[in-house]
């Protein structure tokens, strides 16, 4: 395999019924300081049943060409018809980097495209970037440069390891939701537009969907919010409604731990951390989260956390830019109503 | 019906993380247990025998002390345990993983392959996928119900805000998610007999249709640069403060930062 024949940056460009999600705007964004740094362009693919009309808003968002898999068989998310898709995108248009969603439709792709086309995936990456492998010269051993560096939480948060791919192409990486910056979209972007269908022919592989059930709560997405309140077990199963009196004063979010979630008082859609979702808003409030490293994982990045808790030794207030050892079941209805006051 | 049901014995995370000087995990040195999804997968497992009747096969890859998971996992039903061990295979990545797992499986029958989606130590969810796919059978990932119908599986397969209900003629494999069901408990019968029961053990040697340059960590195509324990921002300010000081501060801070 001549690795130089390999170039450009790709990102898989996930729709579910036909709308795109917001980590291929994420990827993108990523994949505009990738490919600056490499000198090439961006690529974003894009698979499904009726979907030329997303082209537009890709371009908008970065991406210099789209190349469209477009084939009746790709309307729901199946494994097969999608691996074939995308592996044949990367046999045919040859990326030097692919990057993929780690969402609970790319990290069973990635994975699946990996192995088909023989390359390596570094999984739930929360840094990419352009540099040397190995990082520093070592004596008799080539150092490439010009690597896609992939850096990743393991140990549910303890450790991160930065993993390069120096022999096989693409390097692929599945990207963790809410990390990756959008850019500003330009209004008006076009970007070149290249059809392409490898043809889909049904085999034992092309599993049968037999009932499509869709959450029935419309809960929002709580990786957009600007302002989360975050309630852990210290907060009880009561004590939610507080919290949502909280963050409709401030305009903001209700989010939990995942003992919330492994309780039943809250649905899975809400839960910040390593097996939940990562947020970065502008204000988190953790209430009664004791700041387990899988929760922190998720959350860390928020620009301002204020965490209220009657325990002092609480390994939240490590990470907490104000801690407050106090009884939430006070501060909470206080806080809420003095803010009455002061938002108008 | 025959199903296999793959396990990895993984460093209980709450306990401290050691490393090896290349980078890779020192995995004799921390404490074990049997991966959460994995037990899951395995219970599912042991449910399909219960109820249609199965030969539950575990298979696992490791240490050569990996067979304590092995033990567990037949004290809970399972009929045999397979470990694969050698010390060629060490330092793998997922592909060499399921390269490794797949040349292992290629010499059994099986109707079902059943593992758990991730393991808590490197998180990837990828060996599964990968594994179906050297083997060349449908995957259903992240399944949270698996029913058998004929010569078919019926599975719940979860995504962020549905879930499919999916159909796969066997053999296939299917990624179990801790939701699955809660597993069963070793039997004090089990764990004597577990104890005496063999477990079969495969090197290099019995991998079929495996090429060495696929191998252990010269054959990972993920190479790691560096690994390190995760620096976090510093704490900020902690104060104990009664109800009414308490929101004055996080009032004041909110001004301060102009969020309000």
């Amino acid at each position: 395999m001549g690795l130089e024949e390999y170039k450009g940056v790709f990102v898989f460009a996930q729709q579910v019924d036909n709308e795109l999600s917001g980590i291929a705007f994420e990827l993108l964004g990523k994949a505009k300081d990738l490919a600056k740094d490499l000198d090439t362009d961006v690529t974003a693919v894009l698979v499904g049943s009726d979907v030329k009309g997303l082209v537009d808003d890709l371009a908008k968002y970065g991406a210099d060409k789209v190349i469209v898999v477009d084939d009746p068989e790709l309307k729901d998310y199946r494994t097969e018809p999608y691996t074939h898709a995308l592996a044949s995108v990367i046999n045919e248009y040859k990326p030097e980097i692919m990057l993929v969603g780690a969402t609970a439709i790319g990290r069973d792709l990635g994975p699946r495209v990996s192995a088909r086309v023989a390359t390596g995936l570094t999984a739930d990456c929360t840094v990419l970037e352009i540099g040397d492998f190995p990082l520093n010269p070592i004596p008799g051993k080539e150092q490439k440069h010009n690597q896609l560096l992939m850096t990743r939480p393991a140990f549910g948060g303890n450790t991160i390891a930065t993993i390069a791919c120096p022999d096989n192409r693409p390097q692929m990486a599945t990207v963790r939701p809410g990390v990756m910056q959008k850019i500003d979209p330009i209004e008006g972007a076009k970007a070149e537009v290249i059809e392409f269908n490898p043809g889909f022919t049904p085999n034992d592989k092309y599993v049968e969907i037999l009932d499509v059930v869709k959450s029935v709560s419309d809960v929002v997405d709580i990786m957009d919010a600007k302002i989360l309140v975050s309630g852990g077990r210290g907060v009880g199963e009561e004590g939610f409604a507080m919290l949502r009196e909280l963050a409709d004063v401030l305009g903001g979010e209700v989010s939990c731990s995942r003992a919330v979630v492994d309780n039943g008082w809250q649905p899975k859609d809400l839960q910040v951390g390593q097996t939940g979702k990562t947020v970065r808003p502008n204000v988190y409030f953790a209430i009664g989260i004791s700041g387990a490293i899988q929760h922190v994982a998720g959350m860390e990045e928020s620009d301002i956390i204020i965490a209220i808790n009657k325990d002092e030794t609480a390994p939240i207030f490590d990470v907490a830019d104000y801690g407050i050892v106090g009884d939430l079941n006070k501060i909470v209805p206080a806080l809420t109503e003095k803010l009455k006051a002061v938002v108008k | 019906m025959k199903i296999v049901v793959c396990i990895k014995q993984v460093p209980d995370t709450k306990g401290g993380v050691k490393f090896n000087p290349d980078g890779t995990l020192d995995r004799g040195a921390m404490l074990t247990i049997m991966n959460p999804d994995d037990k899951a997968g395995l219970e599912a497992a042991l449910r399909i025998k219960d109820e249609y009747g199965a030969e539950v096969t575990v298979l696992t890859m490791g240490l050569p002390k990996a067979d304590e998971v092995l033990r567990e996992a037949m004290a809970m039903g399972a009929d045999k345990g397979i470990l694969v061990t050698d010390r060629v295979l060490g330092g793998a990545d997922t592909w060499a993983t399921s390269t490794t797992i797949a040349g292992a499986i290629r010499n059994l029958d099986y109707d079902l392959i059943i593992t758990g989606r991730q393991a808590i130590d490197g998180d990837t969810a990828q060996v599964g996928p990968q594994i179906s796919e050297h083997l060349d059978i449908p995957v259903i990932s992240y399944a949270q119900d698996i029913k058998i119908e004929g010569d078919s599986v019926i599975v719940q397969r979860q995504y962020d805000d549905r879930y499919h209900v999916v159909k796969a003629k066997m053999p296939c494999l299917i990624t179990a998610l801790s939701e699955l069901n809660e597993p069963r408990y070793m039997t004090p019968g089990g764990i004597f007999d577990a104890y005496d029961a063999e477990v079969t053990t495969w090197g290099r040697k019995d991998l079929k249709d495996v090429d060495d340059s696929n191998l252990g960590l010269a054959g990972s195509p993920t190479k790691i640069a560096k690994a390190s324990d995760k620096v976090r921002k510093g704490a900020g300010e902690k104060v104990t403060l009664d109800p009414e000081e308490a929101v004055n501060y996080i009032v004041d801070k909110l001004t301060e930062k102009h969020v309000i």
